[in-house]
């Protein structure tokens, strides 16, 4: 609203017509500002640094639990694949004729996990975790992948401090690469 | 036809459609011709029931339905999927003309099933790297002036590498186009009344859908061509295509092109989400992936005659979509002859920037096996590649973005199928 009044002031002080003008080319006037508060409920897009992981933590033990009770009927018990995507293994596939693509040997970012598991999962049930147990489940499918020792804890900090072994796998896209 | 009524009857119903397409365009039917031997009284010299009686009222359909002897034309759903929330449906380009996708018939994928939303309730928050952020109702964006403009809408994985040596009808191999009339607001209007940082790079989007997809639109597309579309085809959006509000970004993978938007993050970086790392992103022999590849190269497929059809010796029109998200489609090449040779097909005006566009051309079957295919040329110079030079740049493994030629193998019997299968 800070352009408006001032654009407004002006307006008054030298020509009605003309501050009319700017603004309009500023701005219509249409909707509402939004408040802190409901930017905070809705803003949950995780960076690649993790900076805006949330408040608490969980270890792979809890993890191990949540899968098993939310996870495991899609994905397996160990992250083996099922409906769902296959979770675990496959580091050093990438550059054979049989990549398997996982979160241990493809997802570059591991505050993506987090990101991912409290927006889109379960699928029956999206945005029921509670932060401690996404961090958890994270903690889990990291450790099914070899990435975090089993008696792991992981908070904002710990997560976004692994270094996943693809990290450096993704290039830029180069085309048109086909040549008639 | 009441024996044979095609509503109760898919076979009969197939058996109509080919005899209907025999009349016109010289395709064989599947089954035994019409009253052979027993008078047909809806042909000359009889009068059919349906002259002898007046019709439907006006307004027995309140929302107008295609034929009853239509009915078979539908979404082609893939069959005995594990799950259908994420999953996606095609559309059957091979019985349909024009440019123009019915909306009942445009292509579906979802990542967290179709969610039904009251657009009374639905909210727009725009935040980020903006002077001042906004919640926007759907009445506040239908405040802002409008555009409406004709773009196709194409997912990223159409076919994927597999799916092009196992897809039997045009609509199996790359029915995961579409085009519409797109109706809304530029994004840019959007961005610029919340008034935009300086720094601000990127635009992260997010559905209100179960999957809240995320992905992330360079500034340069959102302040570009991009568009928050309400309407499709003149009605509102439906559903499955992210009804009340979307994002439609002409000519990048159709993923990125948000549904059931809820959200805008202005950033200085990608959200580097899951959908933007994990997939849509392209698997090189090396290891490496590609990552941000968001233009569909120009692509084409002949839609008649194609797989599953069957044609007889004689004239037929060879027709068949193109299009490029790279702009406008120059023109439109079709071999007869496996491939040796190549001529110009005619382009159907309009040819229109990031939308489908109709190609035609006249041809005679000798009766002798052949391959026909057709290739798209775009504003840029670009030639559609061969599988064979795809493959031989990105590997199998790439999973997106192919778009290669598609060739119809013709037999002697004048059966069409798959030319890779």
């Amino acid at each position: 609203m800070a352009t408006h009044r001032v654009a407004a002031l002006v307006g008054t002080a030298l020509c009605v017509g003309i501050a009319g003008i700017a603004h309009s080319a500023e701005r219509f006037g249409i909707g509402r500002p939004a408040t802190e508060a409901e930017i905070a409920a809705w803003n949950i897009d995780i960076d690649r640094d993790g900076r805006k992981l949330p408040l608490g933590s969980g270890s792979v033990a809890q993890g191990r639990a949540v899968f098993e009770s939310q996870c495991a009927s899609c994905h397996g018990s160990r992250g083996e694949g099922g409906t769902g995507d296959r979770l675990a293994g496959g580091q050093g596939t990438l550059a054979t004729a049989k990549p398997v693509r996982t979160v241990g040997s493809f997802w570059p970012y591991a505050p993506t996990l987090f990101d991912y598991i409290r927006r889109a999962m379960p699928l029956n049930a999206p945005q029921s975790l509670s932060a401690d147990d996404v961090y958890a489940v994270s903690a889990y499918i990291l450790h099914l992948n070899g990435l975090v020792p089993d008696g792991a804890t992981l908070d904002a900090r710990s997560l976004a401090a692994i270094r996943m072994p693809n990290r450096d796998g993704f290039v830029p896209d180069p085309r048109p690469d086909v040549k008639p | 036809m009441s024996r044979d009524d095609p509503k109760k009857n898919p076979s009969a119903r197939r058996r109509f459609l080919a005899q209907g397409a025999a009349a016109a365009a010289g395709i064989l039917a599947g089954g035994s011709a019409p009253g052979r031997g027993q008078a047909d009284e809806a042909a000359p010299p009889g009068i059919p029931d349906w002259t002898k009686t007046p019709g439907a009222d006006v307004g027995s359909q309140t929302y107008g339905q295609p034929s009853r002897f239509e009915s078979g034309l539908i979404r082609n759903v893939p069959k005995g999927l594990k799950q259908y929330i994420s999953a996606s449906s095609r559309t059957p380009l091979q019985d349909l003309d024009g440019i123009l996708t019915p909306n009942g018939l445009f292509y579906e994928r979802h990542h967290g099933g179709i969610p039904d939303i009251d657009p009374a309730r639905h909210r727009l928050l725009v935040h980020g790297l903006v002077e001042m952020p906004l919640v926007l109702t759907l009445d506040d964006i239908r405040r802002f002036p409008s555009e409406s403009r004709i773009h196709f809408l194409e997912c990223s994985g159409n076919p994927s590498y597999d799916v092009i040596k196992k897809g039997r009808t045009a609509s199996d191999l790359v029915g995961l186009v579409s085009c519409a009339e797109w109706t809304g607001v530029r994004l840019a209007t959007v961005l610029r009344e919340a008034g935009l940082k300086p720094d601000a790079r990127w635009v992260v989007a997010e559905g209100a859908d179960a999957a809240a997809m995320t992905r992330s639109i360079p500034i340069e597309k959102c302040l570009d061509d991009a568009l928050l579309v309400y309407s499709q085809n003149g009605e509102r959006l439906r559903p499955q295509q992210g009804y009340p509000l979307r994002v439609l970004l002409p000519g990048f993978e159709g993923n990125m092109s948000v549904k059931w938007l809820r959200r805008l993050n202005v950033t200085t970086e990608p959200a580097f989400s899951r959908e933007e790392t994990a997939k849509y992103t392209d698997l090189m022999p090396d290891g490496t992936a590609r990552q941000f590849t968001f233009v569909m190269e120009a692509k084409s497929i002949i839609t008649r005659p194609s797989g599953t059809q069957r044609i007889v010796p004689g004239f037929h029109e060879i027709t068949g979509l193109a299009w490029t998200g790279r702009g406008k489609i120059r023109g439109v090449q079709v071999s007869v002859d496996s491939g040796k040779t190549w001529q110009d097909a005619s382009l159907q005006e309009p040819v229109l920037t990031r939308a489908l566009t109709r190609f035609r051309l006249p041809w005679k079957w000798d009766g002798q096996p052949t391959t026909i295919a057709s290739r798209a040329i775009d504003e840029t110079g670009y030639v559609q590649p061969s599988f064979e030079d795809l493959t031989a740049v990105r590997g199998l493994n790439s999973f997106y973005h192919n778009n290669a030629v598609v060739p119809w193998h013709i037999a002697e019997s004048g059966e069409v199928a798959n030319g890779y299968a």
